[in-house]
């Protein structure tokens, strides 16, 4: 039966907490790096030129299309085989996970990103344009924080997934999470207690995340209530 | 070019795609001057003002506003237009900005003026439109007339030599017209060179040194506007006139 001090136990255990922080750790990384290169291609999409726009088509459509699993081990397993650079020490899981994360991050966020910055309206960029502002001023000051905002709820729910997807990264044998929970079942046996306690930390760092979106929303809707 | 020339348009044709929306337009704007263009929807009058900060691009022909002419040099259309201002039908305030961030962001980017010395610039020309006491506001919170004139006290902001209006009361309650259009005139009774794109036939008349008539891409003809009102020479003009006046 479940043990209720076997699950505290396994709740205030210091693998399960070091494995909550390499997850939200691995998901801010991926997140951070995503947003930025997911908006350079988001941005992208609506360039004049046709060969750009289909170069952005086609990262989104291999990345969107290829499964998560099959990534990381390709990353893994597949780019050693490539190159020696891919067999020294730094290539650790970590970095092996964050790389295959972000290339599939990325593709998200920019197709998110591409709707926002055309939701934005070509009205801004003229009213702020008339006024002297240079291309990357208009960008920054005044389409950016508009698509942002118009983003935020669909970023949030790609942050969450992704979140829940680093747990993949057990395959890797990354200690993240679930990696740590299933070390600890492995030995215990104890199913209910650890698969519990581990979901209470999922549910713990999503419910912040909640919080957190409520907060942005909140102060990116000024002047729209 | 004279120096008192504030824009001079010579031989403009545009073209959208297989469509020619501009064709061999001529129009020079003097100093101090106050053109009115009007004309029926689809004659070309917005996309010839927009061309004269070159939010449209012409195809052929010259544009020379303030002595530079607008070619594909993005540092020279810069310049042209932080000396320009423009008024839009739909305002194109910035949402997320208050009222005086909206007078401020492009003092401060474009100018690069000290925040404070932007501020009071801009309380300045608020107060001049007879909004200071919004300023603090957003735009969403505000009535459709009281976001045009702080749309006309954003472009005063960056102490522009000419203004461009495009049909700057199309998008307003009838009774918010006159609060923008009272704006308007006294802009033009201090000597601001102006061109406006507008149907009103009453500002045309108070202000304007002349009014240009468009049809077609072309311009059908030009005149002061008590000539142009009461004794127009083109068939195209009168049945236009007849419509708007009765």
């Amino acid at each position: 039966m479940f043990q209720l001090d076997l699950f505290l136990q396994a709740i205030f255990s210091a693998p399960l907490f070091q494995g909550a922080l390499l997850t939200i750790g691995l998901s801010l990384c991926v997140m951070a790096v995503s947003l930025v290169l997911g908006m350079g291609l988001g941005s992208m999409a609506g360039s004049p030129r046709r060969s750009v726009r289909w170069l952005v088509t086609l990262y989104v459509w291999l990345f969107r299309g290829a499964p998560a699993l099959l990534v990381l081990l390709f990353v893994w397993n597949g780019l050693p085989q490539i190159s020696e650079i891919f067999r020294a020490g730094w290539f650790t899981p970590f970095v092996a996970a964050f790389l295959a994360l972000s290339l599939i991050q990325i593709a998200y966020l920019a197709e998110i990103l591409r709707s926002a910055f055309a939701a934005v309206g070509r009205g801004q960029q003229e009213g702020a344009a008339a006024l002297g502002m240079h291309r990357w001023q208009i960008f920054l000051v005044i389409t950016m924080p508009q698509a942002l905002r118009i983003a935020v709820p669909s970023l949030m729910n790609e942050f969450i997934s992704l979140l829940k997807t680093t747990s993949l990264a057990t395959v890797i044998s990354l200690k993240e999470l679930m990696t740590v929970s299933q070390f600890a079942i492995a030995t215990s046996f104890r199913f209910l207690e650890w698969y519990g306690a581990a979901l209470v930390y999922y549910l713990v760092i999503v419910s912040v995340l909640t919080l957190a979106q409520n907060r942005i929303e909140h102060v990116l809707s000024r002047g729209y209530r | 070019m004279n120096t008192q020339t504030a824009i001079q348009v010579a031989g403009v044709n545009k073209w959208y795609g297989a469509f020619q929306v501009l064709k061999g337009i001529d129009l020079t704007v003097r100093k101090g001057e106050r053109i009115v263009i009007c004309g029926p929807s689809g004659s070309g009058k917005s996309t010839l003002i927009r061309c004269m900060n070159r939010l449209e691009v012409h195809q052929e022909g010259s544009i020379i506003v303030n002595g530079i002419e607008l070619t594909s040099q993005l540092k020279r259309i810069d310049r042209v237009r932080s000396d320009v201002g423009m008024v839009f039908q739909h305002f194109n305030l910035f949402p997320h900005l208050t009222v005086l961030e909206n007078c401020t962001v492009a003092q401060r980017w474009v100018r690069k003026l000290p925040k404070k010395q932007a501020t009071e610039i801009a309380m300045k020309y608020l107060e001049r439109v007879h909004i200071p006491e919004k300023a603090d506001k957003y735009p969403g919170q505000l009535s459709g007339g009281q976001q045009q004139r702080v749309a006309i006290a954003r472009a005063l902001c960056m102490n522009p030599c000419i203004m461009l209006f495009d049909e700057p009361t199309s998008a307003l309650d009838p009774e918010m017209v006159k609060e923008v259009l009272d704006t308007m005139i006294s802009l033009a009774a201090d000597g601001m060179t102006m061109v406006c794109v507008t149907h009103e036939m009453n500002f045309a008349r108070e202000v304007a040194s002349e009014v240009v008539f468009m049809d077609g891409g072309q311009i059908i003809e030009r005149n002061k506007p008590d000539i142009l009102f009461s004794a127009p020479t083109h068939e195209r003009t009168k049945r236009f006139l007849g419509k708007l006046l009765h």
